[in-house]
């Protein structure tokens, strides 16, 4: 997959609030459907379609283990909480730029009115 | 140099800090005034703030909607439980994806920094999960910053 297609799968993979909290549990390790469905008000079948889109956009894979098939996320395809946070550093930056450009808009509009 | 640090700290909390160019009265003013709010609380490039409510007094309500303008969008609502003028404000908030998340307790201090400002925000989530899920949803943000960057260079 090129990287702009994958980069489209992730993020429409990651547009969804349940897949959001299936990642969010991934991340504190490894579970089963079972373990993955019981906080949500929904059936195992609904809960696998959200794996299937998951996995298709590369974020998490299974593991074969007798007739369990536990979920665990891709190291490649999500570097854990370390590039989420360095995702969530770039969108809080772009906020705080403008920010300053404010704060420097306030300071002149005063210095404009105090000459 | 990025000027911004974010660190996790414990399994519940989450610690920004940022140093600005302005005295704290004017950053803390920044914070409360929705008319400068809806100037720069926008996230990525593309997203407006079209309602904004900041009511900053004990109890006061918080109402933030954020539009992509193509039919994307979502909703903060909270409530400012301390407030210091000029030095530190606490409040609670929760993201609506429509579904509420769980309450995000913000404690945001500004602290006098030479000619500047030092603030720090200090988040705490009720769990861990509740903090990945956040961190989630804060890269689902960043990917769309970088995904529009990479459609500016096509």
């Amino acid at each position: 997959m090129d990287v702009e297609r994958s980069l489209d799968a992730a993020f429409s993979a990651l547009a969804d609030p349940t897949r959001r909290a299936i990642l969010a549990r991934l991340a504190l390790g490894e579970a089963t459907v079972t373990e993955l469905a019981e906080p949500f008000a929904m059936t195992q079948p609904a809960i696998s379609q959200h794996l299937k889109v998951l996995e298709a956009a590369g974020l998490i894979v299974p593991r074969v283990q007798g007739t369990r098939r536990p979920r665990r996320l891709v190291k490649a395809g999500i570097q854990g909480m370390d590039q989420w946070l360095a995702r969530m550093q770039k969108a809080l930056e772009k906020n705080y730029d403008r920010l300053d450009q404010v704060l420097a808009t306030a300071e002149a509009h005063k210095k404009g009115k105090t000459r | 140099m990025s000027k911004l640090t974010l660190k996790t700290e414990g399994d519940t909390h989450l610690v920004v800090t940022r140093r600005f160019a302005a005295p704290p009265e004017a950053v803390y003013r920044a914070h409360t005034d929705p008319e400068l709010l809806q100037k720069w609380l926008l996230g990525p490039e593309g997203w407006s703030m079209p309602v904004c409510i900041n009511e900053a007094r004990p109890g006061g309500r918080i109402r933030y909607e954020w539009t992509n303008g193509k039919g994307g969008g979502f909703y903060v609502t909270g409530e400012f439980l301390e407030l210091d003028p000029f030095r530190r404000m606490v409040h609670i908030e929760r993201m609506h994806l429509p579904d509420p998340t769980p309450d995000n307790h913000v404690e945001t201090t500004f602290d006098a920094d030479g000619m500047g400002t030092l603030m720090t925000m200090r988040m705490t989530l009720p769990d861990a999960q509740t903090r990945a899920a956040m961190l989630a949803t804060g890269m689902e943000h960043g990917m769309e910053a970088s995904y529009s960057r990479l459609e500016s260079m096509l």
